[in-house]
């Protein structure tokens, strides 16, 4: 079972190609308001890590997540 | 920090249009001439973007039955399905529905919205799961966030993803909650049905499949892409809509599960809402029955799309892979596309414009829908207006 930083690690690489130059991308990113994700890069960043640790997230958890450390946070508690 | 903040993005997007002078998100029809001709915002326009696919709107026999039931039923129901605003129409409705479907049991809804709404809301509860297409339809989006299930996504018309999804529910799948469409309202694509039967089939689960945009056009009878596909039997729940092939307003669901005749009492939007009024009862059941009777409409409908579709294809424009009623070209730059959209209304071509987040990518489309009553010389003339606008490669250099 990946643990929170197994998970962190993961989105901050497929964050890494969305990440606009000069923005800092720590776990208290927040997705949309600081990185500029649309809705649809969201969705494209979940398939990911669904694809990568054959998993499903389920939309239910998307309106607690404002920042990368919700997300890992979210995941974890999936697999526990 | 106000209520109103959320909408921001909203309201700049309005002012930008504004002062560009164009408004596509409900463009005033100030005449309708013909279920293919209207004056709109002051154009005499084709229209190319109805969902009239069968071009009833303005069949007489039609809206002498709507007159008629007008006339001897009054103008409305004012009241629930579950109340005082089940009529006898709604009833033969049911029946009529359930007949064509080959169905033991029918729904009749006020709005499509709420037929898909209602069950996506009210089949699957918390505790329970959904898996719908990545690209369904809002209403569906809507009903199974208020259901209170777990929702999951599959990649669009993807079955090896939904059957992914369903393995890792492990025995959880067997109660699920499978969601797709018939044809996809925005591209105009068909789902793979028989191959999401086949994933359904070995993990088990309920299966809803949404044809408002298929009824009437495909399969041997005109009842969808699952007649088509030849698995009807493995479909638990269809539901589809009056508003676009039967040109009126309302919704229903179909199923052979006995259970449906008690669900009904248990669909909010079934009962917390005034019943479909007695005229718009009256033209669908004679659009339902002048469907069944003219199959040439249907073939009408798909000699329209594949001139619509092959001339746009040589035109350059960038069109979905499978030849349907809705015809969908993607436009790339959403400023190109308003532009694009206002020029095909002032050259004669009203089409509907979809921007991101409603479009399933982030380009936006120009959608057609094209109508068994539109005639060839119509379609080119729509065909004219996209050529009006530069090739594909033309559009990129803007």
């Amino acid at each position: 079972m990946p643990d929170y930083d197994e998970f962190l690690e993961r989105i901050f690489k497929i964050l890494k190609p969305f990440t606009k130059p000069g923005v800092m991308l720590n776990k208290d990113s927040e997705l949309v308001t600081q990185l500029g994700l649309t809705s649809l890069q969201v969705m494209e960043l979940i398939e990911q890590l669904e694809d990568h640790f054959d998993i499903s997230i389920p939309l239910n958890i998307l309106p607690d997540i404002r920042t990368v450390h919700d997300l890992a946070t979210q995941l974890e508690r999936l697999e526990h | 920090m106000s209520l109103f903040d959320k909408f921001q993005p909203l309201i700049d997007v309005r002012a930008e249009l504004e002062r560009a002078g164009v408004m596509p998100f409900g463009a005033v029809t100030e005449k309708i001439l013909s279920p293919t001709e209207a004056i709109v915002e002051g154009q005499r326009v084709i229209l190319a973007g109805t969902n009239n696919y069968l071009g009833l709107t303005f069949e007489p026999e039609c809206v002498q039955a709507a007159q008629q039931a007008l006339a001897e039923q009054g103008t409305g129901t004012t009241g629930s399905r579950m109340a005082n605003g089940t009529f006898a129409g709604h009833i033969a409705l049911e029946e009529e529905l359930a007949a064509f479907f080959a169905k033991q049991h029918c729904i009749v809804f006020s709005t499509g919205y709420a037929a898909t709404m209602g069950l996506a809301s009210t089949l699957a509860g918390p505790g329970d799961v959904i898996v719908l297409d990545a690209d369904s339809h809002a209403s569906l989006y809507d009903g199974v966030r208020l259901s209170g299930a777990e929702i999951v996504r599959f990649r669009h018309n993807d079955a090896a993803d939904l059957e992914k999804r369903l393995r890792r529910l492990g025995k959880r799948s067997a109660n699920t909650l499978i969601v797709v469409e018939g044809i996809y309202s925005m591209l105009g694509d068909q789902a793979p049905l028989a191959d999401i039967v086949e994933v359904k089939n070995r993990h088990g689960g309920l299966l809803l499949v949404d044809e408002a945009h298929s009824l009437g056009m495909l399969g041997e009878h005109g009842r969808g892409v699952a007649e088509a596909a030849g698995v009807e039997d493995a479909v638990d729940f269809t539901v589809g809509t009056f508003s676009k092939s039967l040109g009126a307003i309302g919704g229903y669901c179909v199923s052979d599960h006995a259970e449906l005749q008690a669900i009904r009492f248990a669909i909010r939007s079934y009962i917390f809402t005034a019943s479909p009024s007695p005229s718009v009862i009256a033209s669908t059941r004679v659009a339902l029955r002048l469907m069944q009777e003219r199959p040439q409409l249907r073939e009408r409908l798909w000699e329209n799309a594949q001139r619509l579709y092959d001339g746009l294809k040589s035109l350059g424009f960038k069109l979905s892979p499978q030849v349907s009623p809705v015809v969908a070209v993607t436009i790339e730059d959403r400023d190109w596309a308003i532009a694009c959209w206002s020029r095909l209304l002032r050259r004669g071509a009203y089409v509907n414009l979809v921007m991101p987040p409603a479009s399933p990518t982030s380009d936006s489309l120009l959608r057609c829908s094209v109508s068994a009553a539109h005639t060839p010389e119509q379609i080119d003339r729509i065909l004219e207006a996209f050529a009006s606008l530069g090739t594909a490669d033309t559009q990129a250099a803007k």
